[in-house]
């Protein structure tokens, strides 16, 4: 008598369990899709996405590379390659700069690396072209004239060539320290 | 000699007909499917290729004709190119006995809406449908590729054990109608349809059906997170295309089948014949797209467990209890 009613109920939980997804799913039919349909409407992606590359200037307007191959070493998949050179006032720069957007796998370990802040990923995503060389980008295509997500930030401020402006006097660096003076 | 070659020429026209209106009607399912399927997930759908993206199964088909006809190195050539007809042949022939309409009369000529009223119509499409397996097995043996013979092999075992409570679930529906012709069971369901009286009947022929589409819950033979896509794991183009036809032919013939048997055929009030038949067809189509929508996959043991421990002791059960209530009628 016990197994038979447990029979029965154990049929009736099936039966309503079925009936309860069924139901769920028919409700699911009335409801508004919540599909964004992409090439008509463009979701405002958050700063950080990693999407096409650039390499941004300081507030001064100047390079912020310094052609340290940081970026260019990490790379997983070897896209970007440059050049290095030295300016008359001994800052280093690129003189060429050449990322292959057609091997990059914007995964921002570039970014990751890079001392300067100079390499920075950037929301805009669409960059497919139909000739794949045309996803080769030299350094004129990357270069832009803002500083990307650190407006602020000068390397030179803090480290750096201080052929120009004398030892100690980056910020948060201490003057420094004369040798004769600091004896026991 | 006239009277002859006027039948043959109706004949073709009939063939012509519904063989158009087969393939028409399973490239829009494919349609529907993907549309009612997106909005059960809360999707869209397919909107791109025309209006309401009604357009897409005509890309579709274009894509399919003019992709790459491949055959993997080492595969049994000939059956391999041979088994996606086998589905989709025996999926468009099964529906030759099913009758779709009442008798036409023009001119004194009587034309039965129906392709050809076999005398055991009901055998024939049990016997049919025995022959699609082949398609499988042979297209997931032929394949020379792991995925797909586990999908052959899958997908033989268990079109043989669901057809076995496919045929148990109509004995007691032929013993109503008192005749395997499938003109003669919808003419039996006159007064009331055999959902009525045979209603587990159904359930099991139903749930068998599904099993014989192989689709959710039943979609181990492509069970596409094991086995790729199993048994036409390496088919391309058009042949590909064909068992994907095939499949939507058959949800639709046993969409048919599921309303000649149990819901009265093309019978039904006000609506001429044609409608009813197609808003049968379509109900029990649109149930199968929901069950997709909604039902996890079986694993093969249960797979195994609820046809052959189930499905076949209970279609047995009703087969006795029937014929035991109709002796106790008549007596």
């Amino acid at each position: 008598m016990d197994r038979k009613r447990n029979l029965a109920l154990v049929v009736w939980e099936a039966l309503a369990g079925l009936a309860q997804g069924f139901a769920t799913t028919f409700i699911h039919l009335f409801r508004r899709p919540i599909t964004e349909e992409y090439p008509e409407y463009k979701r405002e992606l958050p700063e950080r996405s990693r999407a096409r590359i650039i390499l941004t200037r300081d507030p001064d307007g100047d390079e912020r590379c310094v052609a340290c191959y940081l970026c260019s070493a990490v790379c997983p998949v070897s896209c970007i390659s440059m050049q290095s050179a030295q300016r008359a006032d001994g800052r280093r720069f690129a003189p060429w700069f050449r990322i292959n957007f057609a091997r990059c796998i914007y995964c921002g370990l570039c970014e990751e690396a890079c001392p300067t802040l100079a390499i920075q990923l950037t929301p805009d995503f669409e960059t497919c072209q139909y000739d794949i060389l045309t996803l080769v980008a030299e350094k004129e295509d990357l270069l832009v004239d803002h500083g990307g997500k650190n407006h602020d930030y000068n390397f030179y401020r803090y480290a750096g060539v201080t052929v120009l402006t004398g030892k100690g006097t980056h910020i948060q660096e201490a003057k420094p320290v004369d040798l004769k003076s600091n004896l026991p | 000699m006239s009277i002859w070659i006027i039948g043959f020429v109706i004949l073709l026209v009939k063939l012509g007909i519904v063989l158009l209106g087969l393939l028409l009607l399973a490239a829009y399912l494919v349609y529907a499917e993907r549309k009612l399927l997106a909005r059960l997930q809360i999707r869209l759908g397919p909107n791109r290729a025309g209006p309401f993206g009604l357009l897409q199964p005509l890309a579709d088909a274009v894509k399919l004709l003019t992709k790459e006809d491949v055959v993997p190195n080492q595969a049994d050539r000939l059956i391999f190119l041979f088994a996606p007809a086998v589905v989709a042949a025996t999926a468009l022939l099964i529906f030759a006995v099913v009758p779709f309409g009442r008798d036409w009369v023009i001119g004194g000529r009587q034309i039965p809406m129906v392709v050809a009223d076999l005398n055991v119509g009901l055998l024939y499409v049990l016997g049919l449908s025995s022959i699609g397996v082949y398609g499988v097995a042979l297209g997931g043996w032929a394949s020379n590729s792991k995925y797909a013979l586990l999908g052959g092999i899958r997908g033989a075992a268990q079109m043989i054990s669901y057809e076995l409570s496919l045929g148990l679930a109509l004995v007691p529906v032929v013993m109503l109608a008192g005749s395997f012709s499938m003109v003669d069971i919808v003419a039996a369901q006159s007064r009331y349809p055999f959902l009525l009286v045979q209603p587990l009947s159904f359930i099991i022929f139903f749930t068998s059906a599904v099993a014989e589409t192989k689709r959710i819950p039943f979609d181990l033979p492509e069970a596409e997170n094991e086995l790729v896509a199993g048994y036409h794991t390496e088919y391309s183009g058009m042949r590909f295309g064909l068992f994907f036809l095939g499949e939507y032919v058959t949800m639709t013939v046993l969409g048919s089948l599921v309303a000649v048997f149990f819901l009265g055929g093309w019978r039904g009030p006000l609506l001429p014949p044609l409608v009813w038949f197609s808003i049968k067809v379509l109900a029990v189509v649109f149930v199968m797209i929901w069950m997709r929508g909604t039902l996890p996959r079986l694993r093969y043991d249960q797979l195994m467990h609820l046809g052959w421990k189930l499905l076949v002791p209970l279609a047995l059960l009703n087969i006795v209890i029937t014929g035991g209530v109709m002796l106790w009628l008549s007596a």
